[in-house]
């Protein structure tokens, strides 16, 4: 079925390089540090959920965010494992910004 | 810039063996459990904000308290935040608890 989002599964997205940890509100945020800024690909949209980093101060998270499998290679993330390894995460749409297929140089 | 609880991929945890050692519960970490059950049911408290409560430890209580420790201390903190508890009622309970297993 389609699911109500701005990706589907095959885009590639980065991840926002933020960090709203550094500003002077406390904040709750699921994007892990080392996915921050880095490519990858949308494997499935789960569907709309609550936002947890306004759940987790007691508020409703609305507008829900549509919450996404991404799919990174890991090789330049981690130093570790073979160089086919890759590593999945569950991603909300407001952490993820579309990547053109141009190629540059 | 990474918060306190981020630690995928940290040094030393991403080199270390996994334990795959199953944990036996102790009693404490049961009583803990069905607190944080009823205070859901009773929608007293979400998930995300009992996560929320941890990751705003000071980093001494986040490396030392264990994993259902954490939970209660958040889950006190967050009660007097939204003004169900006091500290001073939790207090005269702790208290009042204490005598009563004392006395014999």
């Amino acid at each position: 079925m389609t699911r109500a989002g701005r990706f589907s599964p095959g885009d590639r997205v980065r991840v926002r390089l933020d960090w709203p940890e550094a500003g002077p509100q406390r904040v709750h945020i699921r994007t892990p540090h080392y996915l921050r800024g880095q490519t990858g690909v949308i494997e499935r949209n789960f569907g709309a959920y609550p936002n947890p980093e306004g759940l987790a101060f007691g508020q409703p998270g609305l507008p829900a965010q549509p919450l996404y499998q991404v799919r990174f290679d890991q090789a330049p993330l981690w130093s570790q494992g073979a160089p086919s390894d890759t590593i999945v995460a569950d991603l909300y749409e407001h952490w993820l910004e579309p990547v053109s297929e141009a190629r540059h140089g | 810039m990474r918060a306190m609880h981020d630690l995928g991929g940290i040094e030393p945890m991403a080199s270390a063996a996994i334990d795959r050692e199953e944990h036996a519960l102790t009693q404490f970490d049961k009583n803990v459990d069905a607190l944080m059950y009823l205070l859901s049911a009773r929608r007293l408290i979400r998930v995300d904000e009992l996560r929320r409560g941890i990751e705003s430890f000071t980093p001494l209580q986040y490396a030392t308290l264990s994993y259902y420790e954490k939970w209660l201390q958040s889950m006190t903190n967050l009660m007097v935040e939204k003004g169900v508890l006091t500290r001073e009622e939790i207090e005269a309970k702790i208290a009042s608890l204490r005598a009563d297993a004392s006395s014999p």
